[in-house]
């Protein structure tokens, strides 16, 4: 399972599958495009815009919970190789929350900055997902190797795990949306509470020994 | 040893029909570049005939067929705006018995063909405001609430009217994961009752009307937010004092009884001062009222209606 993880060409195979949600979305903005808008699309609904919005957003927590995944499977499933797609990964959830914003600027304030200003400060629930994308904005940008090296494994490290209260961010952001029906942003939740236990228990059972390496004591016998 | 039983089941058996006419449809569409996607839906709705104009009606584009039918709140069977159109389909609206009752001289049951007799049809073409910011403009057809009230002779006591849906878990599974609860309940004050506007509808689109749209009876308060229209009714009770509605249950300060339709009164969690006409891409501002305020701003004169959301 390694060696296929290693592979070029599963790498590759990963992203198109990333793109399988956009591409599936272009699909039917295509026929769209061509019939022209007859008042109802069976896959656009209705209202097409509350759909691109709720689809890309929806893709955006999916893609950031599938990106904090992908540590506790590489521990539990013995696969150290699945590290080499978190980036990918975060890059990805970046993107759709990338298009998900483009979608409430463009289609729902339509490119008014004072209206969105207002909107940001006065609305709870868009406060919380553009604090979500905010958080998620530093990552995207440090993601390179030469950022790695620049600032130093534990200083990126620990700037990373804003994606962390970025996904927490983005399930407040859902759950604050809903009126009533409030399955899905709790399954997200759920999903990220899951997440964040097992790191919590991993980080418990891992601190004494830490505290130990830093101990004087410790550097002593090391050296 | 294996005895294979013949299999006594057709596939028509297993299979929902809806099932296999969506994927049908899902390849029939997928093959044409997933642009035909306007298959006719078949509608379990029959013609009305006979229906007069109204002078109530806006010559504003009417909203599609397909918009008005796929496009619901409709919690009962489902929280996504297509579930009523997949879930209410086989929605058993006949027999059908509608109770007038409470604080009225001639307490009245309705069967399904009473319903379509108490006053003349007319179309009714009304701007219709959700809560959520989104509009659209239908063609609505039935008789104003006045009429029917009128026929049950509310007594003085009478200073509420409080509705009542339709509600059967077994009809309805998709309800229990609504947030909120059933049967779904909403009132009006008498005076607005007896508007000529608000109109009990049995019909739309010059058809009785599809399942997922509130048949086979309904409100339509087209000066309120759309919950306040409430749909599949079959109780009716004027009462004197105001009854609890449902989303006002649900979360009191974002719901109020009124819930006019206002653009200077946002939701807690939106604004309400635009909203989108579904099929069009742009927004358009909100008219107090819904632009009904010559025939209701008086109902309310002297009310803070920032108090009495």
């Amino acid at each position: 399972m390694n060696r296929v993880l290693s592979s070029r060409w599963t790498k590759a195979a990963v992203f198109a599958l990333c793109l399988v949600p956009l591409l599936l979305l272009g699909w039917r903005l295509l026929g769209f495009a061509i019939q022209g808008w007859q008042g109802y699309d069976p896959n656009l609904t209705a209202d097409p815009i509350a759909y691109i919005t709720h689809y890309t957003g929806d893709w955006t927590i999916r893609f950031l919970l599938i990106t904090l995944s992908v540590t506790p499977l590489r521990k539990l499933l013995g696969l150290p190789k699945l590290a080499r797609y978190r980036r990918m990964l975060g890059l990805f959830a970046f993107f759709y929350g990338f298009l998900h914003l483009t979608t409430w600027v463009w289609l729902d304030k339509f490119f008014d900055p004072h209206e969105m200003v207002k909107d940001v400060i006065k609305r709870r629930f868009i406060t919380a997902g553009m604090t979500a994308f905010a958080l998620m904005l530093p990552l995207a940008v440090t993601s390179t190797a030469g950022w790695v090296r620049r600032l130093g494994f534990e200083r990126w490290q620990r700037i990373h795990r804003l994606i962390y209260f970025s996904a927490l961010a983005g399930v407040i952001h859902y759950y604050w949306l809903v009126k009533s029906d409030v399955r899905l942003p709790l399954l997200y939740g759920g999903i990220l509470l899951v997440l964040m236990l097992y790191r919590v228990t991993i980080w418990r059972r891992n601190a004494p020994r830490r505290r130990q390496a830093t101990s004087p004591n410790t550097v002593y016998l090391r050296d | 040893m294996v005895i294979r039983k013949p299999s006594d089941l057709r596939y028509s058996q297993v299979t929902p029909k809806q099932a296999y006419l969506n994927r049908r449809r899902f390849l029939a569409s997928s093959m044409a570049l997933g642009a035909l996607t306007t298959v006719p839906a078949a509608r379990a709705t029959t013609k009305l005939n006979g229906v007069g104009k109204s002078p109530y009606s806006t010559d504003e584009k009417v909203t599609p067929y397909d918009a008005i039918t796929h496009y619901n709140n409709f919690y009962e069977f489902g929280t996504d705006k297509e579930d009523p159109s997949r879930n209410a389909g086989k929605f058993v609206t006949s027999p059908w018995s509608v109770h007038v009752e409470g604080e009225v001289v001639k307490p009245i049951t309705l069967d399904l063909d009473a319903l379509f007799k108490i006053a003349p049809l007319e179309e009714r073409i009304y701007r219709h405001r959700c809560v959520e910011a989104w509009s659209m403009v239908i063609p609505w057809i039935g008789y104003p609430l006045n009429a029917l009230l009128k026929k049950a002779e509310p007594t003085s006591k009478a200073k509420y009217v409080a509705f009542e849906s339709y509600f059967d878990r077994r009809q309805m599974p998709q309800g229990m994961w609504a947030g909120i609860a059933f049967p779904y309940v909403e009132g009006l004050r008498l005076d607005e009752a007896m508007n000529p506007l608000a109109l009990l509808a049995v019909g739309l689109y010059g058809e009785t009307l599809p399942n997922q749209d509130g048949a086979p009876f309904r409100l339509v308060v087209p000066w309120k937010y759309g919950f306040k229209s409430i749909k599949s009714i079959v109780k009716i009770r004027l009462q004197e004092k105001q009854p609890p509605t449902t989303w006002n249950i649900a979360a009191a300060n974002e719901y109020g009884f009124y819930s006019n339709v206002n653009p200077e009164v946002d939701h807690p969690r939106w604004s309400q001062a635009k909203e989108r006409r579904i099929s069009e891409f742009s927004k358009r501002n909100t008219i107090k009222f819904n632009g009904y305020g010559d025939q209701v701003a008086s109902l309310y004169a002297g009310m803070d209606l920032r108090k009495n959301y």
